[in-house]
This record gives structure tokens, sequence and C-alpha cells, in this order.
């Protein structure tokens, strides 16, 4: 075993490159579940937003417009599944499932001319002076600017969360809709700005996995990601910088088992492959021992005005 | 999912209204597939196949396939639904789904089956595979002569036999030009999975690997090297030429159409009995696809020697002096592997480090 092969600088610099997609749709995932939806369509959301995104950086040849193009194509997929949820009261399990499953139909249709094909990615962002600096540069400050902007938008979901008005009322939407209605708050339509947000988020998390990440479109790209970050906004009990750490922790664990195997380790492969699973259990386990969860209570109702 | 259903119904159909004088004239063929048939890789290819099927005998045939089928009790529920729903010939195309496939097989007596790259048959079941390993060892033999940090990455997916013999074909290869060279193993656990073997590419390529032959499907190892720059990768199952003239050099193509339209054939004459067959590059079954002028010319003029000979037969892949890994006599000088041993082939041979997850 020759450790020293693994070099934690790159290993911090692809961490947060892996990270970045589960923390992107995570966070989307928490503002939703903050207002009281329960959208388990990640996944479908995500892969459409990767094909979108995709299809829209190859033909236009600007990766900044496929980001965009893919937050609005996971925005309208997650309308289809607020105007069914929220106006027509299905249940949000079984459509956040069929959302997943019409995702994932939808993303190979449109994907079929695109397969095989290379995608412009995003340049990587050289920031003057940080960059330059020694091990920080280059483990920190030498990434494309997808992972800054996941990181700040950490810092402006929590701060609108915790100290804006707007944050205040979408967590009372959460705590109790019929509470929030009867101070006159538009309860619906609250959500489905939520469910919105939520959606472009997935959108943009796709795209950085076929954008930036492979970078290319194969069908199923996404494998699962959108799970884990249904798994993650658990694990974080619905606070913003612990879907950090845990989308770190993850995408971490992932990338060092990688680097442990290529470095010809002396610990069994499956134990390595399934470690990152294994871990998210372990917290998921301990964070449940303790008791509060966290769980906004409205999770997953439905709210009708005159019930 | 959603087609499965399809399927369901259809087999229902089917049955309501006595489909026998519909189906009689057409002959059903299935197809189950491990990954989406846009992979670009392995699926891609037999879709290939299937779509050949059906070029080559027009309105006689109908072919089915279902795509992303996992391993396991899943595609047993996959083939005995194509079963039920009328299809004559059913080729499962992964390695896991060798004991479904004999378990379903058992239940329509009927039915014929074909299992890609297994080794149970039944008389019913008829067994196929190419021999990738002699694909395999040009790569190597490239892959040692390219190689500046003598450290070759291998993206690996299952330890099953298959897999184990197409590392030690091309660390057999590589060692033969290249005395210094390494090799690091990475078990994806996975056919199918870009993130992941994009992730596993970045592992390799930052500790120093220079040169990534990969065992999984999809092309994110190819965009891996390419943005590093300076690696250098080989198409796997397909030829994967978007990512030439680099960092693919080559690559290692399957061509299942000869074999598919011959067995559909056999099925209609009524002649189809339980076969194993293995062909490799001399019966076409294997394909190099084109060698990029990356690759210097006298490195390329010695791999296309080694084509030859291995079309021909007059070289084996495999031929000793060959050592296991744990220092014991496999092949003595000359000899030749047989092919029990390397349908079954569990170890590495000497050289290789780490161990084969079990």
């Amino acid at each position: 075993m020759d450790l020293s092969s693994i070099n934690p600088i790159l290993l911090i610099a692809s961490l947060m490159v892996s990270a970045t997609p589960i923390l992107l749709a995570a966070l989307g995932e928490l503002v939703v579940e903050k207002s009281g939806v329960l959208n388990l369509g990640v996944e479908g959301m995500m892969i459409t937003g990767a094909i979108c995104g995709f299809a829209i950086g190859v033909n236009t040849g600007s990766p900044v417009l496929g980001f965009m193009f893919a937050a609005i194509c996971g925005a309208l997929l997650s309308l289809a599944f607020g105007i069914l949820t929220q106006y027509l009261l299905s249940n949000q399990v079984a459509t956040g499932l069929g959302l997943t499953l019409v995702g994932l139909g939808l993303s190979s249709l449109i994907g079929k001319p695109y397969e095989g094909i290379k995608s412009p990615t995003l340049q990587k962002m050289e920031i003057p002076i940080l960059s330059d600096l020694p091990i920080v540069g280059r483990m920190l400050f030498s990434h494309d600017p997808m992972v800054y902007f996941s990181i700040a938008l950490v810092a402006v979901v929590w701060a609108v969360l915790k100290y804006t008005r707007a944050g205040l009322i979408l967590r009372a939407v959460g705590e109790s809709h019929d509470a929030a209605h009867a101070l006159g708050y538009k309860v619906v339509r609250i959500r489905i700005m939520a469910i919105l947000f939520g959606g472009a988020c997935a959108g943009l998390a796709g795209a950085y996995i076929s954008l930036v990440r492979v970078p290319q479109w194969t069908e199923g790209m996404t494998a699962g990601a959108g799970w884990i970050a249904l798994a993650i906004v658990v694990f974080a009990s619905w606070k913003p910088w612990r879907i950090l750490i845990g989308a770190y922790l993850f995408g971490g664990v992932t990338v060092l088992q990688l680097n442990l195997q290529a470095a010809g380790a002396k610990v069994p492969v499956e134990v390595l492959s399934m470690s990152p699973y294994l871990i998210t259990i372990l917290v998921l386990v301990i964070i449940s021992a303790r008791g509060n969860h966290g769980a906004p209570a409205a999770l997953g109702k439905i709210f009708h005005a005159s019930r | 999912m959603k087609r499965r259903t399809l399927l369901a119904s259809a087999a229902a159909l089917t049955l309501a209204f006595g489909g026998a004088a519909f189906a009689e004239d057409k002959t059903k063929v299935g197809f189950v597939f491990v990954g989406p048939v846009g992979d670009g890789g392995w699926t891609y290819e037999h879709n290939k196949g299937r779509l050949a099927v059906e070029a080559h005998f027009g309105d006689k045939v109908e072919t089915v396939f279902q795509e992303s089928v996992p391993e396991g009790a899943d595609s047993e529920r996959v083939m005995t639904q194509m079963a039920l729903s009328g299809a004559d010939l059913i080729f499962t195309t992964s390695f896991g789904y060798m004991d479904p496939t004999i378990n379903v097989a058992a239940k329509f007596p009927d039915v014929k089956f074909e299992h890609a790259t297994g080794y149970k048959q039944a008389d019913n079941v008829s067994v196929y595979s190419a021999r990738f390993y002699e694909g395999r060892a040009i790569q190597g033999h490239i892959a040692g002569k390219m190689t500046k940090t003598n450290k070759i990455g291998y993206i690996a997916s299952f330890p099953i036999p298959e897999v184990i013999r197409g590392i030690n074909s091309a660390y057999i290869h590589a060692k033969k030009v290249n005395p210094d060279v390494e090799f690091s193993i990475i078990w994806a656990y996975t056919w199918f999975d870009p993130a992941k073997e994009a992730d596993a590419a970045q592992a390799l390529i930052e500790q120093g690997a220079d040169v990534i032959l990969q065992h999984t499907d999809s092309t994110a190892p190819q965009a891996a090297a390419e943005a590093a720059g300076n690696v250098v990768t080989f198409g796997q199952a397909s030829d994967m030429a978007e990512f030439g003239p680099f960092p693919r050099v080559s690559s290692i193509i399957d061509d299942w159409a000869p074999y598919y339209i011959d067995r559909v054939q056999a099925v209609m004459d009524g002649t189809w009995t339980s076969t194993s067959t293995w062909d490799g590059i001399g019966a076409g079954m294997v394909a190099i696809g084109e060698i990029s002028d990356a690759v210097p010319a006298d490195v390329k003029a010695e791999a296309l020697a080694m084509q030859d000979a291995l079309a021909d037969g007059s070289y084996h892949a495999f031929t000793g002096p060959i050592n296991k890994q744990d220092g014991t006599v496999w092949l003595a000088e000359g000899e030749t592997a047989d092919d029990g041993t390397l349908a079954g082939m569990s170890f590495y041979v000497e050289g290789l480090t780490g161990e084969i997850p079990n």
C-alpha cells in the first residue's frame, strides 16, 4: 500500500467537484421541504436539467446559457408537480415518484441526438492572488464558477430562511399551513414558488453533471444522485450549512474510496465501495437517536383551504 | 417501469385475442439490456446487433427489448414477461443474468435463450461471448509502449472471469514491452455509472496513471482523460471514435450482428440447438478500432502484427511461461491456456498487485 501517492490537495479539489451536484439538488429540496412539500422527483428533474442544459450548451456553445436553461427546465417540470399536488391535491409521494419516471423517460427522448457529442464546458476560474497561493490556491481557489455559486447559494438560503420575513413565512407555511392560511398567507402560492426553486436547483445540479463533471450526455447519467440528495436533506436535519457538510462528506468518501483503491489499500473493496452509503446511514441513525429531527411539521401534508 | 407494464398488457392482449395466428409467421426476438441503449458502449453494440437483425429479416421478425434491467430478480421478471408475450428467442446480454436466465428457461422449455458472457448452459440455453482478452492483449502492448509514468490505471467493473481475463491479458502484454509497468486497478462495481467512472478515472490520473483502460461501459473516462490532456485511453465495447485521435488511440469493438442473425435464422429454420460460442478477432466478433496517429508508427505496426497473429491463431494471448500471482507456475514455456481455465479465471498473473475482491 502506498498512501503517499494520494495527494490530499487534489483529493480535496476533486471532492468539491464531486459534491457540487448533490449539494445543489439537496439545497433546492431543503427549501421545498421547509415549505412543507415533499418532492421525491429530484432525480427526474436533475436528469431533465442535465439533458436540457447539455443540449443548449452544445447548440449555443455557451455553458452559461446551458445552465440557465437547465434551471428553467427543472423548474418547469417541478411546476407540473406543483400543479398536481397543490391545486389538484394529488398524493405528494406518488406524484414525486412519477415525476422521476417522467424525467428519466423525457431526458432519454430529448437526449437521443446528443449521444456521444462533446460539450463546451465551464472554464476554471482564475482568481487573482488567491489562485496563486501555494496549496490552498490549487485546493480551494481553482474551480469552475458553479462550485462557488453552490457555496454562495448555501449562504443565501441560510440567511433568507433565518433572517428575512420571506424565510419566516416560508417556514410558517411548512410548520402549520392552517395557521399560515389563517394569517392570510397564500399557502399554495408560496409552496409553488418553493417547488419552482427546488426544480431550478435540481436542474442546475443535473447540468453540472452533464456539462462539467462528466462532461457529456449519456442516458441515466445522474445514476441515483437525486436520491442521495434527498437523504442528505434528512441527514442535515433541514439546516443549510449541514447540507454543505453532508454533501462534502458524501462526495469526500466517494472520492477517497476510489483513491484508496487506486493506491492499493489493503481494505476489502466491498467495504470501500459501500462506505459512502454506510456513513450516510450511520449519521442518519445518530441524528434520529437524538430525537429532534427538525422536520417541518406539515411536511408531506396536503393543504386545502376549506378543510 | 412503464415499459414493463406495457409488456405485461401486451402479453395479456396476445393471450386474450389468441394471437397465435399473428405470432406464427413472425419470429419474435427479445433482448434484455443491462444499460441504456445510448450508453455508447456495451449495450449500444448489442442494440446495433438487434437493429441488424431487424434490417436483415425485415417483416419476418419482430424484436422487443428492455433496457437498464438490473441484474437479479428484476431481470427474471423481465424475461418471464418476454417469454409470456410470445418471444421465440431471448438474448440476455449481461453476466449477471446467468442464473435468472437458467431459472426462466426451465419454466419455458419451448423458448430459446441465449446468455452472453456466462458459462451455464441448458437444453434451451446457449451461451455466447467474445474473446475480448485478445483485444486487451493489443491494448496492453500499446499501453506499455505509450506510458511515460509506467503507471497504468484500470477501471474494472465486477470481479468476474471476463474482467479478470482482460486485466491479466493487458498486464502480460504491457509488461512484455515495458518491464517497469505497474497497474492500478479500481473496482467500480458497476457496468454503467458515468459520474462514478469519471471520478475513478480522475483518481487514477491524480495518482500518476497516464494510460487508462476501462471495462465499464460509458465514455466518461474518455472525457476525464481528455480534460487531463496527456492521458491515453482506449474505447471499450464500442469504438468511441469521437474521442480520437487522442486520448482514445484505439478500441475494442464488439460485433454481435452476424451472430444474432445466425441464431435468429436457426430458430426460423428449426435448427437451433444449445451451443457455446466463444469467438475472437479471427471470427470477427471482436474488432480492433483504428489505431490513431497518436501512436508511433512502429508501435502501430507491432500492434497490427499481433492482431493478425491472434486472428489466424498463430499466437495465443495467454502463452507461457506465465506464473500465477503467488508465483506458482500456470503455463510452462510455449504452453497456451485452455478455454476451461480461461472461462473460469479467478486469479491474477504474477506481477499484479492487490487482491481480487470476492
